[in-house]
């Protein structure tokens, strides 16, 4: 939200001289400058719901209350199974009933409560006895298992092509046929080596065309922020942890536990570090993943909103230029992104699997 | 002391700017020198550059 506001304030310095904001009066101007923080703080509503996970599929929404979109299911573990369509929280404004329990949703987590919708509280934070698990298809679950089901569509297409075609992909395999070789030949085999590398190669194709679709999907004005949501990245690094620690040979425990060529001393002090170095790959993997495509819809939905703060001909152009430009940005870094986090899965796993004798 | 977390994030951001920065020139330098060995350096380069904004995103998103 920070670079969103320095940009609207740089911009604002720059653009004064277009401003009829000077020709009126006090009273005025006064008037004009709740009325700017009032469209300020509609920009930064929408923002948070925009990066937000919702139980429902919003495209508009007016501030009189019209929504166009459709309700998601919302699958609810409260002392047995609860299934209902999320149309019954009307947008998060109204109190569902189900089977005799009520629930709401508060700041986007549904909550157990009574009918009026209040929530059981405890020192100020919703109790425990108001917690439900919650396991519903969110907007974000939606889009994974639409690209679940894209890339699966696209890669049997591309398999079945290669034995209709004799060995030449047909189609949209013209285009996946090369990713596919440079994942392998300059991120696997480059890191990995020749002798292990057919073992991971599954993880690291996935997890390139998950990342990659999904970057490039949020470009769209489908309203997707799933690689921008933490959940999924760090669900994302979990698996490369969980790999990079199953499939470690002995050398790689070696080199934690007892660092090789190091005096005893220091193989002593180095096994506390090396313990958290395992923690903290993941960990970086899950921030600058989230970090950088959180921080490109700000900006991008920040430069959208340029358009609503200067309510005249200057913010139309300005904020078009401005988001065309960042948008070819993104592409770049949606595909950046994919390939730092298959590159550095890569590196991790190469550690994993190193032998003594594969120098 | 309100604030002064942002002008912790501000100082970490530049030296994660500076940081990438460094690795962007001796990148160039080194693929200037030995242009057939690009392909690598580049890859070098972005694994680096990729490092150093992890720490500078942390640091904005813990201001």
């Amino acid at each position: 939200m920070q670079i969103g506001n320095y940009i609207k304030i740089l911009f604002f310095s720059l653009f004064l001289t277009f401003n009829a904001h000077a020709q009126h009066g006090e009273v005025k101007s006064e008037e004009k400058t709740s009325e700017k923080q009032e469209i300020l703080d509609e920009i930064k509503e929408v923002k948070a719901h925009h990066l937000a996970d919702s139980h429902d599929f919003t495209f508009v929404s007016t501030k009189e209350g019209t929504h166009i979109g459709f309700p998601l299911p919302v699958i609810l573990w409260d002392n047995g199974l609860k299934i209902f369509s999320s149309s019954k929280f009307e947008h998060g404004e109204a109190v569902a009933e189900v089977a005799g329990n009520h629930y709401k949703i508060i700041h986007h987590k549904i909550y157990k409560t009574d009918a009026q919708g209040q929530v059981a509280e405890e020192h100020g934070h919703p109790s425990k006895a108001a917690a439900v698990l919650d396991f519903s298809i969110t907007r974000n679950v939606v889009f994974i298992l639409l690209v679940g089901l894209l890339m699966l569509w696209m890669f049997t297409s591309l398999a079945k092509s290669y034995a209709k075609n004799n060995g030449m992909p047909l189609g949209i395999g013209r285009f996946l046929e090369p990713v596919i070789i440079y994942v392998r030949d300059e991120i696997a085999i480059a890191n990995i080596g020749e002798k292990h590398y057919k073992k991971y190669m599954p993880y690291l194709l996935t997890v390139f065309f998950f990342i990659w679709i999904l970057n490039l999907l949020g470009l769209t004005p489908l309203g997707a922020n799933v690689t921008g949501n933490i959940a999924i990245t760090a669900g994302l690094a979990l698996v490369t942890y969980l790999i990079t620690t199953f499939t470690a040979k002995k050398d790689y425990w070696k080199h934690i536990f007892w660092m090789p060529g190091v005096p005893v001393p220091m193989k002593i002090a180095l096994i506390p570090i090396e313990l958290l170095g395992t923690i903290i790959k993941p960990f970086s993997l899950m921030i600058r993943l989230y970090a950088n495509m959180f921080a490109g819809h700000v900006v991008l939905m920040s430069i959208v909103g340029l358009i609503f703060i200067y309510k005249s001909w200057v913010g139309g152009p300005l904020s078009f230029g401005l988001a065309f430009f960042l948008s070819i940005l993104e592409l770049l870094v949606a595909a950046l992104q994919a390939y730092v986090f298959t590159m550095l899965s890569a590196l991790y796993f190469a550690s994993a699997s190193e032998e003594h004798g594969d120098h | 002391m309100e604030g002064l977390n942002y002008i912790g994030a501000g100082l970490i951001v530049i030296g994660a700017g500076l940081g990438i920065g460094k690795i962007g020139g001796s990148a160039m330098e080194a693929i200037a020198r030995q242009p057939e060995a690009s392909g690598k350096i580049q890859v070098a380069m972005i694994i680096a550059a990729a490092l150093i904004e992890g720490i500078g995103f942390a640091a904005l998103f813990a201001a």
